[in-house]
């Protein structure tokens, strides 16, 4: 699957299969990722999206199938760490580290894995955690913040590595509803500069706007992938892709069910 | 209260003390190494040596202290192992004290949530390094009350050594009792005596656990 | 090994149990009178009174700081020498474990009675429950979970800690089994060995189905 220059994609996953015991979570799933390109996973819970991440990140090893990074085949955890700082992750559970404040927090993988100089780490840090607006916040540690600045710090610290490719997995999911324009902003902020990313959500106005691509998976499968995301939200091709997106939007049947009668 | 007599052994308070002091920080430094081997062993969940392991932390927290000693110092010499009281005392604090100091550091490295290990992998850190920069600090923030506790407990169960006939501070009170009659003021020397060691700990304790407050979530 | 017929003599194995009986009666009668008292202290402790809260952490700091030896000595021979008062080593072993108890149990009940979410009160109000009700079917039972596998705990220490009494005279597992290897001392040299290794795997029989059930219980409870 290369593109129409001939060059390898950035992130690439082939035939991916993925199982816990007897589950079947990921069945050989096909995707590109080209450099500089969003792309938007989306499904029910339970489809495998966070999984997918997960292989791709190298915290679960595959059953078949592989993941390459610039052709390069990456698949498995027993990876070194040359390789792991190519991909930042961002997770759900924000998962700073408590026992130090925001800047060591930013600061402390590009010390102790990329041996930078301190002074020098910390001015990225700095740079970093301003335009987040967490400067001020830097000396405090992460369980006085709020969950929208804990993401925020998280997203700088996996940005001070400077990977190729940014992994999200549902960054918003455990926010309050005011806190997740905080954090997308950022991340929207992030796409324009053209950082390659792979963003799992559940938020759908945000994938509409994020999204240079939308993939949406079920059973462990893609079930409609779409280079459009505005006709994909529109006007989704697969019964399957219907179904979800409805789950998203609500009326109510005045008139009726007034009655408990069964 | 007689004040004379406080003041003409209040010095021999203090050299008992310092046996106190001393056998209980030695068998302390050994429940710690027992303690770190253990949890190790039982973390790393190498087979066998788990085993034994957990047979060892119930053996030593299901039994008394002074059986212990008995059995170290009146027992072992028959089987040929003969050994001074200190170092009897050191042993069996050692013994008593590396199972709970065992459950205090695993408690700590288990409380440290696997997803920590995960973000400091695709950080790109070696095991090594997380283990150093992520796990243990917070298993150490988790674990430090109850190593304090532990750290009292143990100064509190050397009183016990006394028993095989070590002149630490409850030796000397028995001894004045026995010799004098002074009672209450042999006791009130002994009380003192042992608030102004563990006192001062468990305020440190107290202290510590707040400045780690955050670590803990 | 020479010797082990010390612990096989069917008298000195019932000795040893008679032993064994003492150090298990002074445990239990300590447990027992330590279970109201404790739940008593802990009402107490949960009290807005200054004076209580202030009483009850002074006597708690000073129980728990002070060693179990030292509280020994206090109370057998320091009743002796202030008031000339004549306790029996068993008498004064049962007063310290039970004051040692009530403090600990105190502590936990309170513990166990201040985890319970305001919520969980909130919800029983708005069900209707009167405040009786609610205390009865709601805040207790959550309660017990979170203070019974501590108490059991509470309990093996106890056990464990019955040890000392021999050093205050008490004749009990200990003080038997020296008394034994004495008696033996020509006719079996090795008896300590076998004497004191017996004593450590009685205290250990009794101590370690205790621990089993408190882990069990634990775990059971554990949300």
């Amino acid at each position: 699957m290369s593109d129409a220059t001939g060059e390898a994609p950035m992130l690439e996953v082939r035939g991916l299969t993925k199982r816990f015991g007897d589950e079947v979570v990921l069945d050989g799933l096909d995707l590109a990722v080209r450099k500089g390109e969003v792309v938007v996973v989306l499904g029910p819970s339970g489809c495998g999206k966070s999984t997918l991440l997960r292989c791709i990140a190298g915290l679960e090893g595959v059953d078949a199938g592989e993941v390459r990074l610039e052709g390069e085949p990456i698949s498995g955890t027993r990876r070194d760490s040359a390789l792991r700082q190519r991909l930042g992750m961002v997770f759900q559970s924000y998962d700073l580290f408590p026992t130090r404040t925001v800047l060591a927090n930013v600061t402390l993988a590009p010390v102790v894995v990329q041996h930078r100089d301190r002074l020098e780490a910390e001015r990225e840090a700095e740079a970093l955690l301003r335009r987040v607006g967490l400067w001020d916040k830097r000396d405090s540690y992460p369980s006085t913040l709020s969950g929208g600045q804990r993401q925020r710090v998280a997203i700088c610290r996996a940005l001070a590595m400077h990977p190729d490719v940014m992994l999200l997995d549902e960054v918003t999911a455990a926010l309050d509803p005011e806190m997740v324009h905080e954090v997308l902003d950022v991340v929207l902020e992030l796409a324009e500069g053209g950082l390659t990313m792979v963003i799992v959500t559940h938020e759908m106005r945000f994938a509409a706007a994020i999204a240079d691509r939308v993939v949406m998976l079920d059973g462990g499968e893609v079930v409609e992938e779409s280079d459009d995301p505005a006709a994909f939200f529109e006007r989704p091709e697969t019964g399957r892709a219907r179904e979800f997106l409805s789950m998203f939007e609500y009326k109510r049947e005045k008139g009726k069910g007034t009655d408990h009668e069964d | 209260m007689d004040w004379g007599f406080i003041a003409r052994y209040a010095p021999y308070y203090v050299l008992a003390a310092q046996v106190t002091l001393l056998i209980s920080l030695s068998g302390i430094a050994v429940s710690v190494l027992v303690g770190i081997l253990c949890s190790m062993v039982r973390h790393a969940r190498i087979p066998v040596l788990r085993q034994v392991a957990a047979a060892y932390v119930e053996l030593s927290r299901n039994t008394p202290l002074l059986v212990q000693l008995f059995f170290l110092y009146f027992g072992l010499p028959k089987l040929g192992i003969v050994w001074s009281p200190e170092a009897c005392a050191i042993v069996g604090l050692g013994f008593l004290g590396g199972s709970y100091m065992a459950e205090s550091f695993r408690s700590g490295l288990d409380s440290v949530a696997s997803s920590q290990a995960d973000a400091a992998s695709v950080l790109g850190m070696t095991r090594v390094q997380s283990l150093r920069h992520v796990i243990l600090p917070q298993a150490l923030a988790v674990a430090v009350p109850g190593i304090v506790a532990n750290v009292i407990f143990l100064v509190k169960e050397s009183s016990v050594v006394s028993g095989i006939a070590l002149a630490d501070l409850m030796y000397l009170a028995k001894d004045l009792i026995g010799l004098y009659y002074d009672t209450t003021e042999a006791l009130a020397l002994l009380v003192v005596a042992y608030a102004t060691i563990l006192l001062p700990i468990s305020l440190l304790g107290t202290l510590l656990e707040r400045r780690l407050d955050h670590a803990r979530r | 090994m020479p010797g082990a017929e010390i612990v096989l003599d069917p008298s000195n194995v019932l000795r040893l149990l008679a032993g064994l009986g003492v150090t298990v009666r002074i445990g239990l009668v300590s447990v027992a009178l330590s279970l109201p008292l404790g739940i008593a202290c802990g009402m107490l402790m949960t009290l807005r009174n200054p004076l209580i809260r202030a009483v009850l952490r002074a006597y708690l700091e000073f129980i728990r700081i002070m060693p179990q030896l030292v509280l020994l000595y206090l109370v057998f021979f320091g009743t002796a020498g202030a008031w000339g008062w004549d306790l029996s080593g068993e008498a004064a072993s049962v007063v310290v474990f039970s004051l040692w108890g009530a403090a600990e149990l105190g502590d936990l009940v309170r513990g166990a009675l201040e985890s319970i979410p305001r919520t969980q009160y909130d919800s029983a109000y708005v069900l209707g429950m009167g405040r009786r009700q609610a205390f009865a079917r709601v805040i207790l039972p959550q309660a017990v979970t979170r203070l019974l596998p501590p108490a059991v705990n509470l309990a093996t220490r106890m056990v464990k800690t019955t040890s000392l009494c021999m050093l205050i005279g008490v004749v009990e597992l200990i003080r038997v089994g020296q008394q034994i290897i004495d008696y033996n001392r020509f006719a079996v040299p090795t008896g300590a060995l076998w004497i004191y290794g017996s004593i450590f795997f009685l205290y250990f029989i009794v101590c370690w189905p205790l621990s089993i059930l408190s882990r069990r219980l634990e775990r059971r409870w554990a949300r």
